[in-house]
């Protein structure tokens, strides 16, 4: 009887102690005890601004409670504030480590709203701008990885490469992060010759620095140790709390939209979808650095097969028109005040359209009324699905492995809590 | 060659007869509305049939139609890993008694959507395991994407730290 209310007040002291940073709290035998460990929302390996509550026997985690929602700035409200195209720069903030990824998603959903299909040309560009984004997202991955687990350099080899990336970024859009690029039928400025030679340059490059960072990696003692059998999910768990990307695909399921349903271009190239069946931290990461090198095949044959052509489609009453014509021509300045004040008052409908994003399938489901705004636009991001099955992996994991395993995950709260 | 939309729906409707309500295409994407009380069943089905195989909850939603009757409504979009192919189910409630069984049970991955539903929307899950909000505080006594919530929020609902 005493011994189980000394166990209550105990339990008491360690929720107040999660609240209060002033309260201590003393164990006579500390090993004796389970102790509830607060990490994050401030932690430099939670990718921003994760909390997990963790529930620790000694090092072993016995269970954690993921807590989301402190980077939650209220999308799906605004959006339904927003006319279709307003909303396009707010695509850049969900997944700020692939912003041309997610414009693509958005304008690819709006497209099949309203039934447009863009120019050939563009539907090149916004492929080769989507296989940037990837490259770009899992070099990040990369780097935070090999950091997490306490490698350095490769670190500053992944940011190395991602910085020839970001000046790509800013020839082709004009920023180098919220990059805003495409538009609902188009994109904003064409690519130029000068540009697709720098990209060409990049991608020649870049198997070879992948091989350098693999080469400190692959073989290291210290890095499999931290990664291999680790933060292991299975195959049905997996399927079952709705993981997709990366994650789901070193499960050893073949899974990937661009190939399952494909759009834009992807039907015509040729690649290949790397598949692992450790579902590990290690199968995680040897399947992105596949997919890196496969990304840059396809931005290869891209560049290769872009064609010649208008980067805007010819419905004026739904696409913006190019500012010299808005302000040389009658017409193009009625349609452009007509879309900004109105916007593109789609026909009435649901749909929901997905895309393979860096981090696994990004789906935008819009319900329209016929209106210039969505009346309900849902996000569906894969970093908030796939954070769910963190609790699964790092169950019975070591402590010092959560970093490991969340950075393997590759969450980006920004998209988790839209 | 019937398309998958059409099988699925006749398989449907030869399983619940008149669960179906209502049903559309639009884009190439079919909707089904079904009543609240039969969505648990009609998801198992669809789960565990072996032809349809709907293996995959991609998304969970919820909406406020604003209307005086069924205005909370709940989307689910399923999608099969086997077929590749995705439908859309649908189900309403009251404004009164906004609850909906929990299909947490069929999908996992159902539980953070239904309580990020439950945050956004104030739609209770029955039988949910742990239905707390996902992203506001717990103490937030509005629910956000309710068409009756205003766009700027409502001052004094958050409370700030105090010095």
């Amino acid at each position: 009887m005493e011994q189980q209310s000394e166990q209550n007040t105990r339990k008491s002291k360690i929720l107040e102690a999660l609240e209060n940073e002033h309260t201590s709290v003393a164990f006579n035998d500390p090993l004796e005890n389970e102790m509830v460990l607060n990490m994050g929302p401030q932690h430099p390996a939670t990718h921003g601004v994760l909390r997990l509550l963790i529930k620790l026997d000694g090092e072993t985690v016995l269970a954690s409670v993921p807590e989301l929602g402190y980077l939650h700035r209220g999308y799906e409200k605004l959006a339904e504030n927003c006319s279709f195209h307003e909303f396009i720069p707010h695509t850049d903030r969900l997944d700020y480590l692939s912003p041309l990824s997610n414009n693509t998603a958005y304008v690819l959903a709006v497209e099949k709203l309203i039934g447009l299909e863009a120019q050939p040309r563009v539907q090149y560009i916004r492929t080769l701008i989507s296989e940037l984004a990837r490259i770009s997202s899992h070099l990040m991955f990369l780097g935070s990885l090999a950091m997490d687990v306490g490698a350095l350099t490769v670190w500053m080899w992944s940011f190395r490469e991602r910085e020839k990336l970001y000046d790509i970024f800013e020839k082709i859009a004009g920023a180098r992060f919220t990059t805003s690029y495409t538009r609902i039928g188009g994109v904003a400025q064409d690519i130029t010759p000068e540009t697709m030679k720098i990209v060409r340059t990049f991608i020649d490059e870049l198997p070879g620095k992948i091989r350098e960072c693999e080469k400190l990696l692959n073989t290291n003692a210290i890095f499999l140790g931290r990664v291999d059998g680790v933060g292991v999910i299975l195959r049905e768990k997996a399927i079952d709390l709705g993981l997709t990307g990366p994650g789901l695909r070193a499960c050893g399921v073949e899974h990937d939209l661009r190939r399952a349903n494909p759009y834009l271009v992807y039907s015509d190239l040729d690649f290949r979808i790397p598949v692992y069946d450790g579902g590990d931290s290690l199968a995680r990461y040897y399947v992105r650095i596949d997919e890196m090198r496969e990304s840059a095949k396809i931005v290869r044959q891209v560049l290769e097969k872009m064609p010649a052509g208008e980067i805007r489609a010819a419905k004026p009453k739904k696409v913006l028109p190019g500012k010299q014509q808005v302000y040389t021509k009658m017409e193009e300045l009625i349609h452009d005040f007509m879309l900004v004040n109105f916007g593109i008052e789609p026909p009435v409908g649901e749909m929901y359209h997905a895309v393979e994003a860096p981090k696994g399938e990004l789906g935008f489901y819009i319900y329209s009324k016929g209106e210039g705004q969505p009346w309900r636009m849902k996000i569906r991001s894969p970093s908030f699905v796939n954070l769910q099955s963190i609790s699964t992996m790092i169950k019975g994991a070591m402590i010092s492995d959560v970093v490991a395993i969340i950075a393997s995950l590759d969450p980006v709260m920004g998209e988790a809590d839209k | 060659m019937e398309s998958m939309n059409e099988k699925v729906l006749e398989k449907l409707t030869a399983k619940f007869g008149d669960a179906i309500l209502e049903s559309n295409e639009f884009r190439g994407e079919l909707t089904m509305v079904v009543p609240k009380e039969r969505i648990v069943d009609i998801c198992t089905f669809l789960r565990t049939d072996e032809e349809l195989h709907f293996d995959l909850l991609a998304d969970l939603c919820g909406i406020d139609m604003y209307t005086p009757v069924k205005r909370f409504g709940v989307i689910y979009n399923i999608y099969s890993l086997t077929t590749k192919h995705r439908i859309r189910l649908k189900t309403f409630c009251e404004e009164e008694n906004p609850t909906v069984p929990t299909v947490s049970g069929v999908w996992g991955t159902a539980n953070w959507h239904e309580r990020e539903t439950f945050d956004m929307y104030g739609i209770h899950f029955e039988g949910h395991p742990d239905l707390r909000r996902m992203y506001m505080p717990d103490e937030f006594e509005y629910h956000p994407l309710r068409k009756d919530f205003p766009l700027m929020g409502i001052p004094g609902s958050l409370e700030l730290p105090k010095k």
